[in-house]
């Protein structure tokens, strides 16, 4: 088996950078430090396929020698939508951590009412859901102003943008219901 | 009988799918997946029947044959697991629907759960049926895509804390495999099991050593085998009982099915025997040391699970059959009893409230039944006799004075010591929890437990909430399953000794896949 060199560089240099940027606390640079080493791995798979050459199984015999070998290129393509996937799961979570650390204890009540999906919550969930759009609304309103009082996003039922008085225990009583 | 093997993932998968698309019609997602599980469960049951009576299914996926094509085998070992973790699925989810009744679906929101539950019961299935690394490495991913977000279900700031170390954990761990398939695919030209079982041991034995190591490395992350167990007290507590439960009594096991099957058939060699058995020993020690320095039920719990996993690493690098055999007996009495112990834990939450120590008292008074259920499975767990926690590790001890050696003794005496205390730390708990009075928990003085360590996270004790008839009855049922594996021990443990003649002797599985010989 041979392998051309500059994917083996390319390979180890994807893999030392991703390894040392996945050891960064902050879970952006996780993510970025996983896509790195998810690639080389694909890379190191699709190095096994051995030199170059015809496409595969398109046309001639099934033992053409100058046929690249395609089973790698089969699992990673496998492994890419794999990968896709847990790289949309991981932004979803970096969303979320990052709206926990906006709100504070107040983002664990706002949430856990998505949860009410019977016929007679239902009305409750649009009500809370519109109320969680306000929220990041106004977090997000808080966070480009600048402004470092970081709990002013909290109170979803005011929709006025700027400076939103900080809670003072009044919220809502249907967030509060029963969940924790 | 062939017919049958694909459907163990197919059914799940649409069964998923037809859960998703029911959206908010809670009633009849429960009525999909519960029946979805019922199948698998008469499935796999045939399919145990068939395969102990005709040896191994075969099923080349599109007709394509095993090198080129994906190959799904069944034989003894993987029945068996498809059979109790079908079993234990299903009690979950009773466990689960009946939580979501009484807390009209908070908890575990029905919508997602469901389809993802499913999808999930589908990667465990079909990683014990893969018959080529790659596709286990796609049942891993499955499972474990559907576990982040079971995790992390409810999305509180516990819970994604506690989710963003297993999911980088196990990320690290999917790539590590992922290369290490890539290297085995380099040096040998397959990922079909049974051809790698003949073309592997050609190999030279520091390559051999090297994929062996890497295969093991990214399995032991996911079995949670000490210095690679850190994360698990962590992260398992934190998600709702019943994911909870599928976690500890399943996840684990996968990893261990994935390094049972991969250093026997692989591996014949056992290159890595003294190292596999100094880590089960540091695995069992250390572990049981962490559970005695709990005061939360479900950190100790966790702890044990840890600590109980080097019971199944050490049958493993024993590599006979009498090992072997005591192994697999063991990873299903573990299954069994470490899934129903933590369905007690989250009853004896919602009853009393929290489940640190320091702060429950009277639950005999306030939960005989509860307090019925936690005490047989804490025997069983810590191995008296005659249940089956005692039957497994007395095989598996006989099987380690046969090979014997100074090793091999040395963990008995490091096995029978993590027994004792397992008892030790469910005997203290049940105590505390359970016998002493009500009355007692303000004030009580005692080194014993202010030396312990309470949860990091934890909430305090919080409102307390009604169990419905249906939990409680899915615990007891499988509490009810562990003791008829007591039993029934004598029956059980003839097929895993069959199960366990077809492992030591790989060529079984390679002319099951090949059977004119392989290519």
């Amino acid at each position: 088996m041979s392998a051309s060199l500059t994917l083996v560089i390319v390979m180890a240099a994807m893999y030392a950078a991703g390894i040392y940027i996945m050891l960064e606390r902050s879970l952006t640079r996780v993510l970025i430090g996983f896509l790195l080493v998810g690639n080389a791995t694909n890379l190191l798979i699709f190095i096994m396929s051995g030199r170059p050459g015809s496409s595969p199984i398109v046309t001639g015999t099934p033992l053409d020698d100058t046929m690249v070998d395609p089973l790698p290129q089969v699992l990673m393509l496998t492994a890419i939508v794999i990968n896709f996937g847990i790289t949309a799961l991981l932004l979803a979570l970096i969303y979320r951590s990052w709206w926990l650390a906006q709100l504070g204890d107040e983002g664990d009540t706002l949430t856990d009412e998505h949860a009410a999906d019977t016929t007679e919550d239902s009305q409750i969930t649009f009500r809370s859901s519109t109320d969680d759009e306000a929220a990041v609304q106004a977090s997000l309103d808080a966070s480009e102003d600048g402004s470092d009082d970081d709990s002013s996003g909290v109170d979803a039922t005011d929709r006025s943008d700027e400076r939103v008085p900080p809670p003072s225990g009044d919220a809502p009583s249907d967030r509060e219901g029963g969940t924790r | 009988m062939n017919v049958l093997v694909p459907l163990v993932v197919a059914i799940p998968l649409l069964g998923a799918a037809l859960a998703i698309a029911l959206g908010r019609r809670s009633r009849y997602q429960v009525a999909v997946s519960v029946l979805t599980l019922v199948s698998v469960v008469v499935i796999s049951t045939i399919l145990l029947v068939l395969v102990d009576q005709q040896g191994p299914a075969v099923v080349n996926v599109g007709g394509w044959q095993p090198p080129f094509g994906i190959v799904l085998v069944v034989d003894r070992l993987s029945a068996i697991m498809l059979l109790v973790s079908a079993l234990m699925l299903l009690g979950v989810l009773l466990f689960a629907v009946g939580q979501g009744i009484v807390d009209s679906n908070r908890e575990t929101p029905v919508s997602i759960f469901h389809p993802t539950y499913l999808v999930l019961s589908a990667g465990l299935f079909n990683a014990f049926i893969a018959g080529d690394l790659f596709n286990m490495y796609v049942g891993f991913e499955m499972l474990l895509s559907a576990s982040y977000v079971l995790l992390t279900l409810g999305g509180t700031g516990a819970r994604i804390r506690a989710g963003v170390t297993y999911i980088v954990v196990s990320l690290i761990s999917s790539i590590l495999f992922l290369s290490a398939i890539a290297l085995i695919y380099g040096a040998t030209g397959t990922v079909t099991l049974a051809l790698l079982a003949e073309r592997i041991p050609q190999l030279p034995g520091d390559v051999q050593l090297i994929l062996g190591l890497m295969l093991l490395i990214a399995f032991s992350v996911k079995a949670a085998v000490f210095p690679l167990s850190f994360w698990l007290p962590d992260s398992y507590p934190t998600a709702p009982a019943p994911v909870t439960a599928v976690f500890a009594g399943l996840l684990t096991k996968v990893g261990v099915y994935a390094i049972l099957r991969t250093q026997t058939l692989l591996f014949p060699d056992n290159p890595l025997q003294v190292p596999l058995m100094i880590v089960a020993l540091l695995t069992m020690v250390i572990g049981i040391f962490g559970a005695l320095a709990q005061a939360d039920i479900k950190r100790l719990l966790s702890f044990t699970l840890v600590s109980h996993i080097g019971y199944m690493i050490f049958g493993i690098a024993l590599g006979t059959e009498a090992a072997i055999a005591a192994t697999i007996f063991y990873v299903v009495h573990h299954i069994m009893i470490q899934t129903t112990l933590f369905l007690c834990a989250g009853l004896i939450e919602r009853i009393g409230g929290t489940t640190s120590l320091a702060r429950l008292g009277g639950m005999l008074k306030a939960a005989p039944l509860v307090a019925i259920l936690f005490f047989i499975g804490a025997l069983n767990l810590g191995g008296i006799p005659p249940f089956s926690g005692f039957l497994g590790k007395v095989a598996l001890f006989d099987a380690g004075v046969q090979v014997g050696g100074a090793l091999s003794y040395l963990l008995l005496a490091g096995g029978a010591a993590t027994s004792l205390l397992t008892l030790y730390a469910l005997a203290r708990a049940w105590n505390m929890a359970f016998w002493r009075p009500r009355r007692d928990v303000e004030n009580y003085d005692s080194a014993v437990l202010d030396a312990l360590q309470d949860d990091p996270h934890d909430e305090g004790t919080v409102k307390t909430k009604t169990t419905s008839p249906l939990m409680t009855a899915a615990t007891a049922t499988m509490l009810a399953l562990t003791v008829s594996l007591t039993v029934f021990a004598g029956p059980v443990f003839d097929l895993t000794a069959r199960a366990a003649a077809d492992i030591v002797e790989p060529a079984t599985y390679i002319d099951a896949v090949f059977p004119g010989g392989a290519p």
